[in-house]
């Protein structure tokens, strides 16, 4: 906003034009949201994007397709694994390559854990957003990283990576999942499982967490799916749509789980869905590692030169239930060894969306509170 | 001559350990966090458990660049934290340190001391105001609605002590505490205490209710343009402010210097402060921030009448006798 701007909504609406972000603690990253405030309560808020912008779109249509699952991992930072799923996936889908069963398990137990860890990172930052670094919220947020921990811990000794884990392949899973790494996970899922008590008690446990998310940034369900919000944001309006069963993708349509979903549509209600969700993926992490199917991971040749992969010409849409939502990669090929032209549909670009119907009315204090529980990553969102 | 040469020395030692205490209660306030956060907390500066941190912190703080914002209001952006910082020292100067001692027995030192604690939120809010910073106005504003009303409920429950010792001189308040804490009188004091307390938790602007500085909101808020020594006074202030409501709490509540024999009252005292102030840091790590509404609420429709009806049934209780 310029100099301009801001003194037409000072002098001539009486409002104060507040500059929040990219700087800020609470804007998860690089979002800055330009809020006019009568007083403390949010008249009219503008979001404004684009400053992590880097460009992955465009940089795909230069690389190799075996190339190029690295490098969407740096999309979605909290959840790398997703996005090079969803393009392994789409890949797979334009290349007629079907991966083989273990592969495509492992690829599974891998995206869940992710799911855990970045839902864990949110808790912790949603803490953050409530009740400040200087406070409760930072006790809330260390007791998550703890657990957190130890999930990248266990994806190091799967993949030797902690993070950007790499193991989703066009053709199957990169890494082989040991006997000593299989009774770790499931041991880590009890871990977890234990530890979720006291997180529980620290968050939604205490009722000032409870009187700052209840009836705070209700989205009704016509707006809901009006604006097109997806994941556990749509699904905190009440709507039952899960791309792991509406399309299930790998391992997804042999193993049973439960689709959690709530009513309200407001701040507590995408709490609750989301702490829900690690209970969910816990158990489906357990199911995994006990009906994991022998045979190979990988279904291709040894890759001797990466950059010769070529994919016939033609389109393919594929979406994988990030830990934010429909997280989908449509690629355009002309049969070459490099995509003609690749779009990624970002589930936290969907959910910032909403954030100009939220804000108005609220005060300050909800709009971090509003924008801790839509959870958007700005690599996700700016790409 | 003498006796002004002596009150200055007198106050220099005052102020040389109050402002020690104040630096080591911040390296308490991190062991404590630490601790419940599974952290260890400040370890290598100064063997053993970082004990030298509080020193190092200052000596970086006094080096940093002093930065004054263009359009600030120089005259009260310099003068803010010198009216945080002051006033807090000089509550401190109230509290009885044994029988019939204090550094200031004056017969009115109950209202000096919260007078001078309320004090403080003038150079809060000149810091606020004269920064030209749209965050910290915001806080000004908060301050002005918020802890100016919690000033309220809370001298009406510090009130309930005076009235059951029938005097406004800390000194007779602790004495008449020699058979039991006004903290134990069953309802009235617990009540009184519990108000207290939550707004000590307003007033030293702690978790749940640090709306003034509100980082996740507001960004540190009325401080955000400080930088250096100035910002270090704020923060020294801010500790002063906490520990001299903590150091009140304990003198009109807990007994003050009252315990048991070989301990001297002065050490009891401190160990009561500390006990407060751990009990405050406990509340703060564990609790959300609550909203600005919220908060409003529960002062108005929930600690104004309890502190009111507490007064009540403790001015009942004297004339009954």
């Amino acid at each position: 906003m310029s100099a301009s701007a801001v003194r037409v909504v000072e002098r001539e609406f009486g409002e104060l034009a507040l500059n929040m972000g990219p700087q800020h603690p609470s804007t998860h990253g690089v979002l800055r949201i330009v809020l006019h405030l009568s007083g403390e309560t949010v008249v009219r808020a503008v979001p404004s994007i684009g400053y992590l912008h880097r460009g992955v779109e465009k940089l795909a249509e230069h690389l190799a397709y075996d190339q190029l699952a690295p490098v969407f991992e740096r999309d979605d930072y909290l959840a790398p694994t997703a996005n090079s799923h969803a393009f392994v996936l789409a890949a797979e889908a334009l290349g007629k390559i079907e991966a083989p069963r273990r592969g495509r398990w492992i690829r599974a137990l891998v995206a869940e854990w992710q799911r855990i860890a970045s839902h864990l990172v949110w808790l912790g930052t949603l803490g953050l957003d409530l009740g400040g670094a200087l406070g409760g919220g930072t006790t809330l947020y260390m007791y998550c990283f703890r657990e957190r921990e130890k999930i990248l811990d266990l994806m190091e000794s799967l993949t030797g990576t902690r993070f950007h884990t790499n193991v989703n392949m066009i053709g199957g899973a990169r890494y082989d999942l040991d006997a000593e790494t299989a009774a770790r996970s499931s041991a880590l899922a009890a871990e977890i499982e234990a530890a979720l008590p006291s997180l529980a008690a620290l968050s939604g446990g205490t009722p000032i967490f409870r009187e700052r998310t209840r009836g705070v940034g209700v989205i009704p369900k016509d707006l809901a799916m009006g604006i097109g919000v997806t994941g556990p944001t749509l699904r905190g309006s009440g709507i039952r749509f899960d791309v792991r069963r509406a399309a299930p993708y790998d391992a997804y349509d042999e193993l049973p789980f439960e689709i959690p979903i709530r009513a309200a549509g407001d701040a507590e209600a995408r709490f609750q869905v989301r702490m829900d969700e690690i209970v969910q993926s816990l158990g489906i992490v357990r199911r995994i590692v006990e009906g994991l199917p022998a045979g190979p991971i990988f279904s291709r040749k040894p890759l001797k030169n990466p950059k010769a992969t070529k994919l016939p010409a033609g389109e393919a849409y594929v979406a994988v239930e990030s830990p934010r939502g429909e997280l989908g990669f449509h690629i355009v090929s002309d049969g070459g060894a490099k995509p003609y032209r690749l779009k990624i549909s970002a589930p936290s670009f969907r959910n910032l969306q909403v954030v100009p119907h939220l804000l108005p009315g609220g005060l300050v204090a909800d709009v971090v509170a509003i924008l801790g529980s839509l959870d958007p990553v700005m690599g996700d969102v700016d790409r | 001559m003498t006796g002004w040469l002596g009150a200055l020395a007198f106050s220099a030692v005052v102020l040389g350990v109050a402002m020690t205490i104040v630096a080591y209660m911040t390296w308490l306030e991190r062991k404590v966090a630490a601790r419940m956060q599974n952290r260890i907390g400040p370890y290598e500066v100064g063997f053993p458990h970082g004990w030298l941190q509080p020193l190092a912190d200052v000596a970086k703080l006094i080096v940093k660049e002093d930065i004054t914002p263009r359009a600030a209001d120089r005259l009260l952006f310099n003068l803010g934290p010198l009216l945080v910082v002051v006033p807090a020292l000089v509550g401190f100067a109230f509290v009885p340190v044994a029988q019939g001692v204090a550094p200031v027995d004056h017969p009115y030192s109950f209202l000096f001391f919260t007078a001078f604690a309320s004090l403080t939120l003038l150079g809060v809010f000149a810091a606020g105001w004269s920064s030209n910073n749209k965050y910290a106005l915001l806080s000004a504003l908060r301050l002005v609605a918020m802890v100016a009303s919690y000033e309220i409920p809370m001298i009406v429950a510090l009130l309930v002590p005076a009235v059951l010792a029938g005097s406004l001189r800390l000194t007779d308040v602790v004495e008449a505490q020699r058979g039991l804490w006004f903290a134990a009188y069953p309802l009235v004091g617990q009540a009184s205490f519990g108000i207290f307390l939550v707004c000590a938790l307003a007033e030293g602007n702690k978790s749940p209710l640090d709306l003034l500085e509100a980082e996740s909101e507001l960004i540190a808020a009325y401080n955000v343009e400080y930088s250096g020594i100035k910002f270090a006074l704020f923060y020294a202030g801010e500790y002063a402010h906490t520990l001299a409501i903590c150091a009140l709490g304990a003198t009109v509540f807990l007994g003050g210097y009252l315990g048991p024999a070989p301990v001297p009252g002065l050490v009891w005292l401190i160990a009561k402060t500390a006990a407060l102030f751990v009990l405050v840091l406990w509340i703060r790590w564990s609790l959300m921030r609550m909203r600005i509404d919220q908060a409003l609420r529960l002062n108005w429709l929930v600690l104004l009448p309890a502190s009111l009806a507490s007064l009540l049934a403790a001015a009942w209780w004297v004339v009954r006798g």
